[in-house]
């Protein structure tokens, strides 16, 4: 005898269920004679079930729903005291018809509101960097509320605590450029210039970039992070409803602090990639310390100098900026924080090298 | 007669299309511990902040103290949320500061004490809520309970004529519960502050609600007002009658 037995007698549809349910999956044929249009009711008896699990919940809730969706009756007799309370439980909330989504919208929807989501984005970003702006202004003329704590503290993390990671990846750097200089060099008979080379390409923009990278993945993250997690902990909410400024608060000290080390860190990668350059070129290409130096002086111009070191100072205000942008417009949990510092690196890498080319070609023009 | 301190007329709560709230009335007299409440997903937290003012209303308006609120320039409200303490469901205190300096930020920043003064007030915060002594503490140094308590205090230090609670028992043992509850009907009885509690722990409910909104996740609106005893002997729906007995509605249906 089958476990579950079904007939239509007349527009009743007849289910019998005999036995053990457990890990049970019932014949398709069953819904199908349910959703058939003669059928008006549903009965089910269960007086000879034996053991069963939720696979025979599952056959009765399915059951239920066909019966409520085609607005016909059904009716249970004799089963299991538990089985009936389950059911019972499982068909007491309505599903929530409102978390359904609606219907995939055309293609000109989406691109619409993609477009519309692009603009609320820049506006939104706009607002935040005048805002921002606004509060220096407003320091300047020291009436902003920052605590002198917060600015030493971030003033500490954004400059003394990265010396060392930028001291060492500029000088890998130095020596790197070195290497793959004198290699092309070495053919001419010129590896004498990778003094040059190291030398006007670190204090133009290789130094500068560098910092700006390594920066964007230290700090940048960091006050995405740090800022993310207020906005979890609903300490932002509180500044808010407090009335304090959040660009005062919390932006002001990173960004100023940031603005402040920038340049000084890009004037430590400048000389830590020349030492870099240095060691390749003095220890492995063999040119003399008194030839390297010359070489390295002639290419020495304060013009490079000083585009770099404002390079620097620029890369300071895109990295304080992008990562406290996405730090207080995070999600309000864990995913949250981690998208926000992620999209913090990557817009902060993003736009470092849209300035640096825009600044390249207003130097140029101006002839530096 | 007391007098309203909020009064919310035809209140909408939406995040974009999705409909919260759809509409919400209700006044809060002066004095009053008035409960929002409501099951998961009823809007609770959204309401509040709206009321709060982190969150525009999606329709309607609502007073505070007699001005109305989404309608008051900038200068406006900063004036009437100095009146107003929030305590957050996680005490919202600042990470990077004690609580002696979580609580003085709001005095420094509003009122011309003296540094001395300040610190005596943070003291007597503290004291209030039973913390005395714990000023130099860090928030990730004390318990949840604790934190609650100190977020309370930071609320309390402007002597605010609304302190609004979301929460105020999640994540807390029953003793600091109560505790936390007995502190709140103190606050309330001896500084004549008004209380607006969002939660959905009835013995909170129950010991200390003088007023309540039952806010119906279904219908999305406001179903039932009233002191939530009159409401438990006469419950206008069973999803109200369902709440405020944890469920023994679906428990007759089960059975």
């Amino acid at each position: 005898m089958q476990n579950l037995m079904f007939n239509i007698n007349q527009d009743i549809l007849e289910i019998a269920l005999n036995g053990d349910f457990l890990h049970f999956s019932a014949n398709p044929d069953v819904y199908e004679a349910a959703n058939e249009k003669r059928v008006k009711n549903i009965v089910v008896d269960g007086q000879n079930i034996k053991k069963w699990d939720s696979s025979l919940l599952l056959i009765l809730f399915e059951l239920s729903r066909i019966a409520q969706k085609r607005r016909i009756g059904l009716k249970t007799k004799s089963l299991p005291d538990g089985l009936n309370r389950m059911l019972n439980l499982a068909l007491a909330v309505k599903p929530h018809t409102d978390i359904i989504r609606s219907e995939k919208s055309g293609f000109l929807e989406r691109l619409g509101s993609k477009g519309w989501e692009i603009y609320q984005t820049v506006i939104k970003g706009l607002k935040f960097v005048s805002e921002s702006f606004g509060s220096l202004s407003q320091f300047a003329k020291g009436r902003a509320v920052m605590r002198k704590v917060d600015f030493l503290f971030a003033l500490e993390d954004c400059g003394p605590k990265a010396v060392g990671i930028v001291s060492l990846i500029s000088f890998m750097v130095g020596l790197i450029l070195a290497f793959v200089g004198a290699i092309q060099l070495k053919t001419f008979g010129a590896q004498i210039y990778v003094a040059s080379l190291v030398t006007i390409g670190m204090t133009r923009i290789m130094g500068a970039i560098m910092v700006g990278v390594i920066m964007a993945g230290r700090t940048g993250a960091s006050f995405a992070a740090t800022l993310g997690t207020m906005q979890v902990n609903e300490e932002i909410d509180a500044l808010k409803t407090m009335g304090i400024p959040t660009t005062d608060f919390l932006i002001l000290p990173r960004l100023s602090a940031l603005a402040i080390t920038m340049p000084f860190l890009t004037i430590l990668a400048d000389f830590a990639g020349i030492l870099g350059g240095a060691f390749v070129g003095i220890v492995l290409l063999d040119i003399s310390a008194g030839e390297y130096w010359k070489y390295a002086w002639d290419a020495w111009s304060m013009t490079n100098f000083w585009v770099g070191v404002f390079h620097g100072f620029v890369f300071g205000f895109i990295i304080a900026l992008c990562g406290c942008y996405y730090g207080v417009n995070s999600g309000r949990n864990a995913d949250g924080v981690g998208v926000a510092t992620t999209r913090a690196v990557v817009s902060s890498i993003v736009w470092m090298i849209v300035a640096t080319g825009i600044i390249t070609v207003i130097f140029e023009r101006l002839g530096l | 007669m007391s007098k309203d301190k909020i009064i919310c007329q035809n209140l909408k709560v939406a995040y974009g299309e999705k409909v919260i709230i759809k509409s919400a009335d209700f006044s809060v007299k002066e004095n009053d511990i008035f409960i929002i409440m409501g099951g998961s997903g009823s809007g609770k937290s959204s309401l509040l902040r709206v009321l709060t003012g982190l969150m525009p209303p999606a329709g309607g308006t609502f007073y505070i103290n007699g001005t109305d609120y989404p309608k008051a320039d900038e200068a406006q409200k900063l004036e009437i949320m100095k009146k107003v303490g929030i305590l957050y469901q996680s005490g919202g205190l600042f990470s990077s500061m004690t609580l002696a300096e979580n609580i003085a930020l709001p005095l420094q920043k509003y009122s011309d004490y003296p540094t001395d003064v300040i610190d005596e007030l943070v003291n007597l915060k503290l004291s209030l809520v039973g913390l005395g002594g714990f000023g130099d503490y860090y928030p990730a140094e004390i318990s949840g309970g604790m934190k609650k308590r100190a977020g309370l205090a930071r609320a309390l230090a402007l002597d605010p004529e609304i302190v609004y609670f979301d929460e105020p028992s999640a994540g807390l043992d029953p003793v600091s519960s109560a505790r936390l509850d007995n502190l709140m009907k103190d606050i309330n009885q001896n500084l004549g502050t008004t209380l607006v509690v969002v939660t959905h722990e009835l013995e909170s409910i129950f010991a200390i609600g003088s007023n309540s909104v039952f806010l119906d996740a279904e219908s999305k609106t406001i179903t039932a007002q009233g002191n939530p005893h009159e409401l438990l002997k006469n419950p206008p729906d069973e999803n109200v009658y369902n709440f405020l007995t944890r469920g023994k509605a679906d428990e007759k249906r089960t059975k």
